[in-house]
């Protein structure tokens, strides 16, 4: 299916439909997350079975601070879709989707990892990447870089964030 | 390229460079030198390869760039069995602490080579995950710099040290 | 000479405790459960990856995979670096299958600014890219044999792979990590010998390919530790999010060049290799081929590039890469001519070159998700703009990451020398998992 047609069958569910550069992203909020995944996969037109990738974005001075990204993806029908969520900065939780697909097992944790987002109904979430008693999450956007300045013979190169660079 | 031809390198073999040896504070007696030809020899690496640098020390292993010239082709799983541990790829703070047990786990006389800038000083990733520089964490004997380094480098980084361990350890 | 002192033990003195291994009520053999731990630092698991495996006797019960060991921090370094900068951390990501990430990062960028690169720098995108495959599979082949016990095997892939570097250091400057396929194109050129090296390779290679067959197909060793080991049905790895040749090698084909082409492929001829058993023989088997159809894209995209005169780096200032590169006495380096031009004759030129090197491009704001197949699946950025110098985000869908997740439903049930099988018919690479 084309991207236009792809967006005005999408459309007849779901609300707020996207398409920019190709791509289809819908606009859903936290309470129809799952419904509207199951509808996306059950339609046999639509066929949006596989789950590609799910993480998150944050943007520390807008509303909503964080956006939940799944990307979606028809393996017989051959086309993409985005979903994504917004949440706010002080409620930052949305219903897991491994129920319906276990490969976001991993993926959400990972996500839970680098931004802290509580997906609620996760199996296991716990950290993945970082060690078990990591404190803080290293990819929002107040977080640093972190890294030591780096030593040379007579001169010291401060970490990559601070060094006043456009 | 044997190892007389570095510069800076004292074998004691004149009456001369014999005091200067002493004066220095470093005399090796030929046991010594005895013992370090036979430890280089055959160093017999630990696996500890942990990203892209690990492919080219693979390499070197392999039949083109071939580290059996050296004794060194047979790496061996255990640190228990190994006196050279050759920490090839960025260490990550998650990866630290094994890092040190394998090391605590090799018994003396034992070396580290410092394979690629990550593992040297952190190279391009300063930032909150990556342990800037093993030697933080261990003692390392010859750092091997390279994004990841030729095999040709890891080579000579490793010739390095086997003059090292030929001219200025003591036999403990 | 006195007596001999008492000893004691415990089979013949008083008993501390009960015996470890008969029941005290029951005098029965006790049986439970081991848990033992294989990694980080192992020789077979492919690099720094941790299994913690419940055993029963020889038989997994239960395994969890513990990942992280090699976290670096791309992402979140990408964020404050120039866009072009941001391949030479994407590169570095899935070490193995350095072109494809440098790739697909640089479909989604050129995507969001609304470039395409020229043709003569696709085909050679398309061509290096597939000797990448060859590598990366090749690097399977050699430590799957080396950790099954085939060391000859290793060797062997090692030997080809070396051919197959050296050309990549006369296209590229390095033998791995290249960031040469940059936002606008490729950096350079091929080199003039470059073509006559590459075919020369295509001609050798059918030959090797064929050496391993001999070795491995019906070396009974091999089917033994491979046919039935590891096992993963379609509606398993589909639910799991496994793709690239472990999906294949489950009864589905799908495969990104074909299903969702990209950056040219729809106009090249090849077959995807699939198999239906679902086990690491399979994988085997399906790797093998794609090596082959590799082969043929590899020779098809010569054939063009031979026909397809052309610059290699988008003509649009405010995208195109400015320096020009040559090689010269000491290496790779700028060209003389495009020096003697910035700094002597074209002052605008300098402050152009100047800008465009430390502040990069400016990308609009917007997101994009870009996939390729790479040699271990899809391989997929999500690159995010605001608009300026700088990614806001750049998030890495590693096939190895999502793969890896389908462990458990591989070797639980198996012997524990399965899971050294299963591990490396997975092929992982830490790098792409951790990021």
């Amino acid at each position: 299916m084309n991207t236009d047609a792809l967006a005005n069958r999408i459309g007849e569910r779901v609300s707020d439909v996207l398409v920019a550069r190709g791509e289809v992203t819908a606009v859903v909020e936290r309470e129809q997350l799952l419904e509207i995944l199951t509808w996306l996969r059950d339609q046999p037109d639509l066929a949006l079975d596989f789950l590609s990738s799910v993480t998150a974005t944050h943007w520390p001075d807008a509303d909503p601070a964080f956006w939940v990204d799944y990307e979606l993806r028809s393996l017989s029908l051959k086309h993409r879709t985005r979903v994504k969520v917004g949440l706010s900065e002080g409620d930052a939780r949305v219903p897991s989707v491994t129920p319906m697909f276990p490969t976001a097992d991993w993926l959400e944790r990972e996500t839970f990892d680098f931004y802290g987002i509580v997906f609620d109904g996760h199996p296991d979430l716990t950290r993945i990447m970082l060690p078990d008693d990591w404190e803080g999450y290293p990819l929002r956007k107040d977080e640093s870089l972190g890294g030591v300045p780096t030593w040379f013979r007579g001169a010291t190169m401060p970490p990559v964030d601070e060094r006043g660079m456009a | 390229m044997p190892a007389e031809r570095f510069e800076g390198v004292h074998l004691g073999r004149t009456p001369e460079e014999v005091e200067d040896e002493v004066e220095r504070g470093v005399l090796l007696t030929t046991m010594d030198r005895a013992v370090g030809w036979a430890r280089k020899q055959s160093m017999w690496p630990a696996t500890f390869g942990l990203a892209c640098c690990a492919i080219e020390m693979m390499s070197s292993g392999a039949g083109q760039y071939d580290l059996s010239r050296w004794g060194m082709e047979l790496f061996r799983a255990s640190p228990r069995q190994a006196d050279l541990l050759i920490v090839s790829g960025r260490v990550s703070q998650k990866m630290a602490p094994p890092l040190r047990r394998i090391y605590d786990q090799m018994p003396e006389p034992r070396w580290v080579i410092a394979m690629g800038v990550c593992a040297s000083a952190g190279g391009m990733f300063t930032n909150y995950a990556i342990v800037q520089g093993v030697d933080t964490i261990v003692p390392v004997d010859v750092y091997v710099p390279g994004c990841p380094p030729k095999p040709e480098m890891l080579m000579f980084g490793i010739l390095k040290l086997q003059q090292k361990v030929r001219t200025t350890e003591p036999f403990r | 000479m006195g007596e001999a002192p008492e000893i004691t033990t415990a089979r013949n003195g008083p008993a501390a405790g009960p015996a470890p291994f008969r029941d005290p009520a029951t005098g029965e053999l006790r049986q439970e459960t081991m848990v033992i731990n294989m990694g980080p630092q192992h020789p077979s698991t492919h690099g720094v990856l941790r299994l913690l495996l419940e055993l029963d006797g020889e038989t997994v019960i239960r395994c969890k995979p513990v990942i992280g060991y090699l976290h670096t921090g791309i992402e979140k370094n990408t964020e404050y670096r120039t866009w072009m900068q941001g391949v030479t951390y994407v590169t570095r990501a899935d070490y193995l299958s350095p072109f494809f990430n440098e790739l697909a990062y640089c479909l989604g960028v050129e995507r969001l600014l609304g470039v395409e690169a020229p043709e003569r720098a696709a085909l050679i995108r398309i061509l290096v890219c597939e000797l990448n495959r060859i590598t990366s599979h090749l690097v399977w082949l050699a430590t799957s044999g080396l950790e099954l016990g085939a060391v000859s095997v290793m060797l062997y892939g090692f030997r080809e792979r070396e051919v197959i570097m050296e050309i990549f250091e006369a296209i590229t400057g390095l033998r791995m990590n290249h960031a040469y396929i940059r936002i606008g194109g490729v950096v350079m050129d091929l080199p003039e010998e470059g073509p006559r090296r590459i075919r020369n390779l295509l001609d050798l290679l059918p030959g090797r390919i064929d050496e391993y067959e001999t070795l491995l197909h019906d070396n009974p060793i091999w089917r033994e530790r491979n046919e039935g080991v590891g096992v993963l049905t379609a509606e398993q790895a589909l639910a799991l999010g496994v793709t690239g040749p472990t999906l294949r090698a489950s009864g589905v084909g799908a495969d990104l060049r074909k299903d969702i082409p990209y950056g040219g492929y729809e106009t090249f001829g090849f077959d995807v290799p699939v198999r239906t058993e679902g086990d690491a023989y399979a994988r085997y088997v399906v790797r093998l081929a794609e090596m082959r159809e590799s082969l043929k894209i590899a020779r098809q995209a010569l054939d063009r590039i031979g026909d397809t005169p052309g610059p290699v780096m988008i003509d649009d200032p405010k995208v195109g890469w400015p320096p020009r590169l040559s090689v010269g006495p000491d290496g790779i380096g700028n060209d003389p001519d495009y020096l003697r031009h910035i700094m002597e004759e074209s002052m605008e030129a300098l402050i152009h070159h100047f800008k465009m090197v430390t502040q990069g491009v400016e990308v609009p704001a917007g997101e994009v998700y870009t996939a390729v197949e790479s040699p271990r699946g899809e391989l997929g950025y999500l690159i995010v703009s605001d608009g300026g110098h700088r990614p806001y985000r750049v998030k890495i869908r590693d096939p190895s990451f999502v793969n890896l997740q389908a462990l458990p439903a591989m070797i639980e049930g198996y012997l524990i020398a399965d899971t050294v099988a299963s591990v490396a018919s997975l092929d992982p690479v830490l790098g792409g998992v951790d990021r």
